[in-house]
C-alpha cells in the first residue's frame, strides 16, 4: 500500500511485491481481517443458528405460529401472538410516556441549561442508563408496582374505567407497569441522542428565527427541532428498540399470563418475558424449538427497528451540511 | 462627541454616476432630529461579551430612507455593534450592553422592553445566507408571518410573500419554484430570500452583517442594487470590510476602530464621500489609505 | 400582531419552556427515586458476611453472596479477556485496513448488534456452548457477555481510533515502519486512554446483565470458580432469583446484593469518565 523507504520506481515489480510480503505484515493483516470479520460473522452465524434451531416449530407450526394465542406444553400447541402483542404494546406504553419527557429534557440541556448545569445534568440523566435491568426489575417489584396498584390503577379505573384501557382489578402488575418501567428504562437512551440532535444545529438557524422576532419556544419549535427531526425520531427509534429487547424488568413487573387483553391493568406477557419464564421448563424439541421461533421473532422486530433508527441517525451524522446545500 | 454638531451640509464632491437619482435629495449628513423620529440614535453605546469589552461609548445617527455603512478593520466590534441595534448581542453568553439605543424615540433597552418585538421592528440579514432548510421557499418568506397570526393559510400569505420576493427582486426568478425547498436556489438567490424573509414582517430598520461577503461578485452586485433600492423606503445599515462596497452603496459611514484594548470605538461619522476623500481623522485616513488595517 | 396574540405568545412561552424544564428534573428525580430507595433498602443489610459468606438454605437468617461476588468476577473477566481484545482487533480492520465499503457495512453491523435484545444472545449461546458441553459454565457465560461486549468495544475502539492524528501514523511510516509495528507500538498506545474507557464501559455494562446468564450460568447456591465444569452463580441472577422469590429475607439480600451492583457499576462508569476527561 505504501512504499518503503529503500523502494523507488525503478526497483522492478516483482522485486517490490516481494518485499512487501514481509512475514510479519502478513501476519498482522491476516489476523486483524480475522478480528474485523468477526462481526459480521457473529451476525450472521446467530441468524442462522436461531433459524436452524426454530425449524422444528416452524414446520409444525407455519404461519400460524403467529396467530396462534395458546402456548400449551400439554397439548404441544405453541402460539406466538399473545407475546407479540405484548412485545408492541409494552413498548408503545414505554415510548408513549417517555417521548414528551426525554424530548422536553433534552431540548432542557441543550437549549435552557445554564452552561455551569448543562455537563452535570446531562451526567445525571445519562446515569440512568448505567443502572441494570434487574435493579430496575427489583425497585419495578418492590416500589412502582404497588404505586401503580393503587393511586395510579385505582384512580384510572374509578374515573375511566368504561373505557376498555381501564377495565379489570387493579393487579398492579401488568402492562401498564411494565410499560412505565420501559419508559423510565429507554429516557436515557431518547434523551442523550436528541440533546446531541439539537446540539448539532447551527447556531446561523436558531440567530435567522430570533432575528424575525420569535419567542424562544418559537425559535426551538420552528427552527431547531424541525432541522434535526430526522435524529429526533431516529432517538425515539433507538429508545423503542430498546424497549422491545428488554427483559429482565418486564419479566420481573408484567404478570406473566400468556393472554391478549385490551385492558392495561391485565397481567401480559412479552417475547422476551416468555423465553426467560419459559426456557428453563422446555423439556422437549418442539418446546425448545418454539422458544427458539420466538427469540428469532423477537430479533426480526428488534433488527427492523434498530436498522430503521440508525438509518436515520447515520444519515443526520453523516451530512448534516448536505441538508443545506 | 463634538463631531455630532459639526456636521455641515455639503454635496458630495465626486458624486459617482449611479447615485445621480433626480429623485433622491435625502443624503448624509442626518439630523438628529430625523434620527429621532424616524430612524435610530445610539447614544454611549457600549457591549461586553463577559469582561471583554467589545465597544465602547458609541454615539451615532442612523437616519431613516438612506444606507449606512460601518467600516472598520476586523475585530473592531462592527459586528458587536450591528447586532446591538436589534438586541442579538445578547444572545450570546454573558453579553452585556450599556447605554441606549432609540428606534423611533424608542428606547429598546429600557427595562421592560421585549426583545421579540424589537426584533420585528428590526430586521437583521446574515452573513452566511441562513434559510431554513426544512421550508419550501414559499415558508421561508412566510416563516415571520406566520409566528403572529394564529390563523395563517396559505391564501392570506400568498400576497405578502409575493411582494416580499418582488422588493427583493427575487420573485421572477422563483414564482415556479414557491414550493421547491430553498436550498435547491444559488448563494446569491439564497441571501436574496433572506432578504425578502426579513422585509415580509414589514421592519422600520434592516440590518446587514457582511451580506455579501459569501457570494460571488455577480451575486453581490445584485444585492448592493437591491440595497439602493431598498434605502428608498427602509433605514439600512450595513457593516463591511469591503470599502469600496461602502462607497457604493452607502449613503453615510461610520468608522470604527481597535482601541488599544481592544475595544471598538467610532472614530469618524460622515457623508461616505466625505469620509473617504476628506477624513478628518487621522485613524480613518490611515485605514482608508491602507496603511494599516 | 394584536395584544391577545402577542399575550399568547408569550405564555405558551413560559410554559412550554416551563414543561421542558420540569421534564428535565423529573428525569433526574426518577433516578434519584430508584438509586434512594437502592441505597435505603440495601444498605441495612450490608455487613462483612454479606460479603464472605455463601448463601443459607432458604428462611434461615444470615449468609451472603460471596459465591455471587466471585462468579461475577470470573464471568465477566473471561468475557473481558475474549470481548475487549476482539473489540480492538475489529476496530483496528475498519479504523485502519478495510476499505470505505466494507468499514462502513461492519459498523453498521456492530450499531445494529448492539441493539440485539441479550436475552437472544443468552439462548444462542446456549445452543452452541451449553448444549454442546452438556452443562451450564462459567465459560458460557463469559462467551455470551463476550458477544455483547464484542460490538459495543467496536465502535468505541474505532471511534477512539480515529481520534489518533494521521500525523503519528504517517510520521512512523515515514521513517519506514512497518504497518503492523505502527498499529501495535504508536497508533495504540496513543489512543490507550479512550480504549480503557471503552473497555470500562462495556465491563460495566457487562457487569449488569442478567439475561444472557439465565440459560448458561444458571446460578449455583454453593462456591464455583470452575471454569467449564459447573453452573455458576452471578450478583444480578441472585438478585433475580432473590427479588423474585417468596421469603421476605431473600428480598432484603436482593436488594443490597443490588446495592453492590450498583454501586460497582456506577464506579467504573464514573472511572472511566474520570479518565477520559483528564488532559495529556
Amino acid at each position: 500500500m505504501q512504499a518503503t523507504a529503500s523502494e523507488s520506481p525503478r526497483t522492478p515489480g516483482i522485486v517490490r511485491l516481494l518485499r512487501r510480503a514481509r512475514p510479519g505484515d502478513v501476519l498482522f493483516r491476516v489476523v486483524i481481517t480475522f478480528f474485523g470479520a468477526s462481526v459480521l460473522v457473529l451476525a450472521a452465524l446467530m441468524l442462522w443458528q436461531l433459524a436452524f434451531e426454530s425449524r422444528e416449530s416452524i414446520s409444525a407450526f407455519g404461519w400460524g405460529f403467529l396467530t396462534g394465542t395458546r402456548w400449551d406444553p400439554v397439548s404441544r400447541t405453541f402460539g406466538a401472538a399473545p407475546a407479540i402483542y405484548g412485545t408492541l404494546v409494552s413498548s408503545a406504553i414505554a415510548v408513549v410516556l417517555a417521548v414528551p419527557v426525554s424530548l422536553g429534557a433534552a431540548i432542557y440541556l441543550s437549549e435552557m441549561a445554564p452552561p455551569w448545569l448543562r455537563h452535570p445534568a446531562s451526567f445525571l440523566v445519562e446515569s440512568l442508563a448505567a443502572i441494570p435491568s434487574v435493579v430496575f426489575g427489583l425497585w419495578g417489584i418492590y416500589v412502582l408496582v404497588p404505586w401503580i396498584r393503587s393511586p395510579v390503577e385505582r384512580v384510572l379505573g374509578d374515573h375511566l374505567g368504561f373505557l376498555p384501557l381501564f377495565t379489570g382489578p387493579p393487579f398492579g402488575v401488568g402492562m401498564l407497569a411494565a410499560g412505565a418501567i420501559l419508559a423510565i428504562m429507554i429516557l436515557p437512551i431518547i434523551t442523550a441522542i436528541a440533546r446531541d440532535s439539537l446540539l448539532a444545529v447551527p447556531s446561523s438557524q436558531r440567530e435567522a428565527m430570533l432575528a424575525l422576532g420569535a419567542t424562544k419556544w418559537e425559535m426551538i419549535s420552528r427552527a431547531v427541532l424541525q432541522y434535526c427531526r430526522s435524529g429526533l425520531v431516529g432517538a425515539v427509534l433507538l429508545g423503542l428498540g430498546r424497549a422491545l429487547g428488554e427483559t429482565m424488568a418486564v419479566t420481573m413487573v408484567i404478570g406473566k399470563t400468556y393472554d391478549i387483553n385490551t385492558s392495561l391493568f391485565a397481567p401480559a406477557s412479552t417475547a422476551a418475558s416468555q423465553i426467560a419464564s419459559e426456557f428453563s421448563e422446555a423439556s422437549f424439541s418442539l418446546y425448545t424449538s418454539a422458544l427458539m421461533e420466538l427469540a428469532l421473532i423477537l430479533l426480526g422486530i428488534t433488527l427492523l427497528v434498530n436498522v430503521a433508527a440508525r438509518l436515520l441517525v447515520w444519515r443526520i451524522a453523516r451530512s448534516p451540511e448536505a441538508i443545506r446545500e | 462627541m463634538a463631531m455630532m454638531t459639526d456636521f455641515q451640509f455639503k454635496p458630495p464632491a465626486t458624486a459617482p454616476d449611479e447615485r445621480a437619482d433626480p429623485g433622491r435629495d435625502i443624503t448624509c449628513p442626518v439630523s438628529e432630529a430625523e434620527a429621532w423620529e424616524e430612524g435610530m440614535v445610539l447614544r454611549h453605546l457600549s457591549a461586553w461579551y463577559g469582561s471583554f469589552q467589545a465597544i465602547r461609548d458609541v454615539n451615532l445617527l442612523v437616519g431613516p430612507k438612506r444606507v449606512t455603512a460601518v467600516i472598520g478593520p476586523s475585530g473592531c466590534g462592527k459586528s458587536t455593534l450591528i447586532r446591538c441595534l436589534n438586541r442579538m448581542h445578547e444572545v450570546a453568553p454573558k453579553a452585556r450592553v450599556a447605554g441606549q439605543v432609540y428606534l423611533r424615540s424608542d428606547d429598546i433597552y429600557e427595562s421592560g422592553a421585549d426583545p421579540v418585538l424589537v426584533r420585528r421592528r428590526v430586521g437583521m440579514v446574515f452573513q452566511k445566507p441562513n434559510p431554513f432548510p426544512t421550508m419550501s421557499v414559499f415558508d421561508n418568506v412566510a416563516a415571520g408571518l406566520r409566528l403572529n397570526s394564529l390563523f395563517s393559510r396559505r391564501s392570506h400569505l400568498a400576497d405578502i410573500v409575493e411582494q416580499g420576493l418582488r422588493r427583493a427582486a427575487l420573485w421572477d426568478e422563483v414564482k415556479d419554484k414557491l414550493n421547491r425547498p430553498a436550498t435547491e436556489l444559488s448563494g446569491g438567490q439564497q441571501q436574496r430570500l433572506c432578504i425578502a424573509r426579513a422585509l415580509a414582517i414589514e421592519p422600520e430598520v434592516i440590518l446587514m452583517d457582511e451580506p455579501c461577503s459569501a457570494l460571488d461578485p455577480v451575486a453581490t452586485l445584485k444585492i448592493e442594487d437591491l440595497m439602493r433600492d431598498l434605502s428608498a423606503t427602509y433605514a439600512i445599515v450595513i457593516v463591511t470590510h469591503n470599502m469600496q462596497q461602502a462607497a457604493r452603496v452607502a449613503d453615510c459611514t461610520a468608522v470604527m476602530m481597535m482601541a488599544e484594548d481592544r475595544a471598538g470605538e467610532m472614530v469618524e461619522f460622515g457623508a461616505t464621500s466625505e469620509v473617504f476623500t476628506n477624513p478628518k481623522e487621522k485613524r480613518t485616513e490611515d485605514y482608508i489609505t491602507g496603511r494599516f488595517g | 400582531m394584536s395584544a391577545i396574540t402577542y399575550a399568547r405568545r408569550r405564555w405558551t412561552n413560559v410554559v412550554m419552556l416551563g414543561l421542558c424544564a420540569t421534564a428535565a428534573f423529573l428525569a433526574i428525580g426518577v433516578l434519584a427515586l430508584i438509586l434512594g430507595y437502592v441505597l435505603f433498602n440495601g444498605i441495612s443489610y450490608i455487613n462483612f458476611d454479606f460479603f464472605t459468606q455463601l448463601p443459607k438454605p432458604a428462611g434461615e437468617s444470615g449468609g451472603g453472596v460471596s459465591n455471587a461476588i466471585a462468579g461475577s468476577l470470573l464471568t465477566v473477566g473471561i468475557a473481558a479477556a475474549m470481548g475487549i481484545p476482539l473489540g480492538i482487533g475489529a476496530a483496528v480492520f475498519v479504523a485502519e485496513m478495510a476499505g470505505p465499503r466494507l468499514a462502513g457495512i461492519i459498523r453498521f453491523t456492530a450499531d445494529v448488534l448492539t441493539g440485539v435484545p441479550s436475552i437472544v444472545v443468552g439462548i444462542v449461546v446456549y445452543s452452541w456452548v451449553v448444549l454442546k458441553m452438556g452443562h451450564f459454565s462459567a465459560l458460557a457465560a463469559g462467551i455470551a457477555l463476550a458477544i455483547i461486549m464484542l460490538p459495543i468495544m467496536a465502535r468505541s475502539s474505532e471511534e477512539m481510533l480515529k481520534l489518533v492524528p494521521q500525523s503519528h501514523r504517517e510520521a512512523a511510516l515515514a521513517l519506514g515502519v512497518t504497518r503492523w509495528r505502527t498499529i501495535l507500538s504508536i497508533v495504540i498506545p496513543a489512543a490507550r486512554r479512550g480504549l480503557i474507557t471503552g473497555g470500562l464501559l462495556a465491563v460495566a455494562r457487562a457487569a449488569g446483565e442478567t439475561a444472557p446468564l439465565l440459560f448458561t450460568a444458571l446460578g449455583n447456591q454453593f462456591w464455583s470458580l470452575s471454569l467449564a465444569g459447573k453452573p455458576i452463580d452471578a450478583l444480578p441472577l441472585r438478585i433475580y432469583q432473590y427479588g423474585t422469590g417468596p421469603y421476605n429475607q431473600q428480598h432484603q439480600q436482593a436488594w443490597a446484593a443490588a446495592f453492590v451492583l450498583v454501586t460497582v457499576v456506577f464506579c467504573i462508569s464514573l472511572l472511566s469518565r474520570v479518565l477520559l476527561s483528564r488532559r495529556g
